[in-house]
């Protein structure tokens, strides 16, 4: 019963449909567009010299910086890495070099858990593993749960650039009479390093982004501390407390401080897309 | 019979003659000090990761006992959530959280099917990799700032447009009553489907496009349109666009600073998508560092708990999905 | 047990290696059953024989590399009148090198790093003695002219035939005894092969090499003793002028003669 109308209605089907779809990728990407712009002109205004070098202004006054935010979301940063990196990529070159044994199922499937845990639920234990013993918010306690949170980005990196190093270079090193572990250090590992850089350069990206978990471990502070020990600023906290204030300025520092660092994010992501495309072409 | 003269190098026996008392020790699988000490180290910290995840259960489970015998199972029952006289019912919160997440959901879903299928089916080569790249760029756009978003340009739009639009015209419908206040339920919905849209939409893609090309290609040979070929290449899909939801619906009911600056930070139930609210991971943002008692303090971790159960349950389903899933495919295909 | 199509005079050749009933396992599948076999002192010895008959199996018990891939062996196998499988398989690949199908010089280092990096790894340092071992092993690669005036571009920028040679020079600065050559040519056009085919003729008076080849042409052209392996067995082994105008097995024969394989 093949009517010419019934085809008709079939061929408009299918246009009406694709039109759908390609409305959806508009609509999805208006929003992406929209927070970009409004994030330039709202927070260009506010970004000069003084913005990055300045303390906060008491409450009321237009005007200061948030020079000290920067500097905790890099010590922050800073400490989250020094545990984050090391266990992510001895932890990788592990399940790398045991891919099918069931504890290395195990701790990926684990690894997989943690990534999928809130960041605030991260914050809550680093609150109860260091918040607690110490009696104080500090910048440990946050650079802590920052860590937490990047163990499972810089394991998966690191485990997946190291799988795609094809096993003959590994042959020929063991063929030379060199060990299983130089072969690693020494010939796999520098192999892999480009692609494992930038994996870690996106999970620092990552967690200098988050809020969740700094704001009762870290806390905030509105002057100018880089004891471990203390309470310390952060560049995503310092837009939490800003944005929420009644003062008009500092909204507009809000925004400044949110320009800065979606361009930060942006700009590492961007690069992490480049570099691992290369390895396809 | 060969009969062969072997012949002695010195140095190969004298080295051998060296090694092999040594090695009467070691295993003959060949490992020395430094394989065996970087080995252990490796596995150690293989082992940490592991040991970290038990022991943020345990202890977030030992903190939460002081509220767990309290209050049982009316924990998560009860809607009475009072510091002041220290009774917590986390259901306002529980309902929040799954009443914002199911609208994000509901929004995200169709969006990022459509954009799977633009992707994978239907976009000319050129244009799949700066799509995808923006579409993963939604992705990158941290919390807080999505918040901020959400505060100065979403909410007042919704509040001076939006909502009362649909409460004029589809006020009858209890999903819409109440006055726009802007900051509500809805304002969360809307910017947890913004934030849970990348993730559904390139797994998504990614599934569609491990479908083979034969099958469009039958599809194509029995005359179908574009949009019935895809029609089938969907059902074939369906398991691993369900995996990406529930990773989707993962990060939503996680999803913390772009909810709480929105929802209006009220624990209260109301069916209505005009009216606050608050969620699990909001309640902790807003009140962790004010809990003065230890009871307080201990329900906060509780909630805390259900949280990295709820997230550890769907992450595992989801995975468990994907998993059968290309397990289906090796045997098919 | 051996086959040969003659007798073979090997008291006047003297042997580097043999092997003694080895046989060779992945998990519970056999890959090589009781081979015993003789490999002289400075000649090429060619192993051929079909797809997946156990070749390159072969060549990887000789310097344990089964091993590494997770395989087992029972048996014996000689370097000089050591058992190898009592030895520490880390410093024996230092005695016997190994050549791959497809070249592979280490993608983050220079060539000259390349040619010293079995020496570095292993805690060679003086670097004046590096750069005369560089030199010298480049030249007997037969590769020091294309490359003596840039030895610190990375070692992957040289073409299929000159990466090859590299990995020969890598292999000989470690100063081997025995040379296990996997294929070396089948990943190369024909005149990087004859570049490296008269190399293998060179290197042959310092080193004893074993081929494996699925090239007849070439083993008949490079080699001085041939083996032919099928299904893991050893079917025949002689001097290569034998089995090739007169195999003593019917499918040897058949082999040569291209009726399959």
């Amino acid at each position: 019963m093949a009517s010419i109308y019934y085809y008709r209605w079939r061929r408009t089907k299918n246009h009406i449909m694709a039109a759908l779809c390609f409305a959806s990728a508009l609509i999805a990407l208006i929003p992406l567009f929209l927070i970009f712009y409004y994030t330039m002109s709202k927070g260009l205004s506010s970004i000069n010299w003084s913005f990055f070098t300045q303390m906060p202004k008491p409450a009321g006054e237009t005007g200061g910086g948030m020079a000290n935010a920067l500097i905790g979301t890099g010590i922050l940063i800073a400490i989250g890495s020094s545990i984050g990196l090391p266990v992510g990529i001895l932890a990788g070159i592990y399940l790398s070099a045991h891919r099918t044994t069931l504890f290395s199922r195990i701790v990926r499937f684990l690894t997989e858990v943690l990534n999928g845990i809130p960041s605030i639920v991260i914050g809550v234990v680093a609150y109860i593993l260091v918040v607690i013993p110490m009696k104080r918010f500090s910048a440990l306690a946050g650079g802590v749960s920052l860590g937490i949170l990047m163990i499972p980005l810089v394991t998966r990196t690191a485990e997946e650039m190291l799988n795609l190093i094809p096993q003959s270079y590994r042959e020929a090193s063991l063929g030379l009479g060199i060990s299983r572990w130089k072969t690693t250090l020494f010939v796999i590992l520098p192999a892999a390093f480009k692609g494992i850089f930038t994996g870690i350069l996106l999970s620092i990206a990552r967690a200098a982004g988050e809020t969740a978990p700094l704001l009762f471990t870290a806390l905030g502070n509105r002057f100018w501390s880089t004891q471990l020990d203390q309470p310390i600023a952060s560049l995503t906290v310092f837009i939490y407390d800003y944005s929420k204030a009644p003062f008009d300025d500092w909204n507009r520092q809000a925004w400044a401080a949110a320009l800065v660092l979606i361009v930060l994010v942006m700009l590492i992501n961007i690069i992490f897309r480049i570099v691992t495309r290369k390895r396809y072409a | 019979m060969i009969s062969s003269t072997e012949e002695e190098i010195p140095n190969i026996t004298s080295d051998a003659a060296k090694s092999s008392s040594l090695s009467g020790l070691l295993k003959p699988g060949g490992k020395n000090l430094g394989d065996f000490i970087f080995e252990n180290t490796t596995r150690l910290f293989a082992f940490l990761v592991l040991s970290l995840v038990l022991l943020m259960a345990y202890e977030m489970f030992t903190k939460s006992l002081p509220s767990i015998n309290r209050f049982g199972w009316s924990f998560i029952s009860s809607s009475t959530w009072d510091p002041v006289h220290d009774q917590f019912g986390a259901l306002p919160f529980i309902f929040g959280t799954l009443f914002s997440s199911l609208i994000g959901l509901m929004i995200a879903l169709p969006l990022s099917v459509g954009i799977a299928i633009f992707l994978s089916e239907l976009c000319p080569q050129w244009l799949e990799h700066p799509v995808s790249l923006l579409v993963e760029l939604l992705a990158a756009i941290p919390s807080i700032v999505y918040g901020l978003f959400g505060i100065f340009v979403m909410t007042p739009w919704l509040r001076d447009t939006v909502e009362p639009f649909l409460g004029d015209h589809l006020g009858f419908i209890p999903l819409f009553t109440g006055p726009p206040y802007g900051f509500g339920m809805l304002a969360a919905g809307l910017i947890l489907s913004l934030m849970i849209l990348p993730i559904i939409a390139s797994i998504s893609r990614d599934v569609m496009k491990a479908i083979p090309g034969s099958l469009r290609e039958a599809a194509f040979a029995l005359g179908a349109t574009k949009w019935e070929a895809i029609k089938i290449v969907l059902s074939g899909s369906k398991s691993g666009i369900l995996g990406a939801t529930l990773l989707g619906l993962g990060r939503a009911v996680g999803e913390t600073m772009a909810v709480t600056m929105v929802i209006g930070n009220r624990p209260s139930i109301s069916f209505s998508l005009f009216d606050p609210g608050h969620t699990m991971a909001s309640v902790l943002a807003n009140e962790f560092t004010e809990a003065t008692s230890e009871l307080y303090t201990s329900s906060l971790i509780e909630i805390a708990l259900l949280l990295f159960i709820l997230t550890i349950v769907l992450n595992a389903a989801a995975r468990f999905i994907v998993w059968s899933v290309t397990k289906k495919y090796q045997a098919e295909y | 047990m051996l086959n040969t199509s003659e007798d073979i005079k090997v008291d006047d050749e003297t042997v580097r290696m043999r092997t003694e009933n080895l046989n060779a396992f992945f998990g519970r599948t056999q890959a090589l059953k009781n081979i015993t076999i003789a490999i002289p002192k400075n000649k090429v010895l060619s192993i051929i024989g079909p797809s997946g008959c156990g070749k390159s199996t072969f060549l990887r018990c000789l310097n344990r590399m089964h091993e590494e891939i997770g395989g087992t062996i029972k048996g014996e196998i000689f370097l000089g009148s050591q058992d190898i499988m009592n030895l520490d398989p880390v410093n024996l690949r230092k005695k016997i090198g190994m050549i791959f199908q497809k070249p592979n010089p280490f993608p983050t280092m220079s060539v000259s790093d390349n040619v010293t990096a079995g020496l570095r790894l292993n805690g060679f340092r003086n670097k004046k003695k590096l750069q005369e071992i560089v030199e010298e092993n480049l030249i007997k690669a037969a590769l020091w002219d294309e490359v003596k005036d840039n030895l610190n571009q990375p070692g992957i920028n040289l073409s299929g035939g000159q990466q090859q040679r590299l990995c020969i020079a890598r292999t000989l600065a470690v100063n081997p005894e025995v040379i296990l050559m996997d294929e070396p040519c089948s990943a190369l056009d024909p005149i990087s092969t004859a570049k490296i085919e008269e190399l293998i003729k060179d290197l042959k008076k310092t080193f004893t090499i074993v081929i494996v080849t699925h090239n007849m042409q070439q083993a008949a052209r490079v080699s001085a003793y041939t083996a032919f392996l099928y299904m893991g067995q050893l079917v025949e082994y002689g001097k290569t002028l034998n089995i090739f105008t007169r195999p003593g097995k019917k499918q040897t024969e058949d082999y040569v003669a291209g009726r399959f394989g």
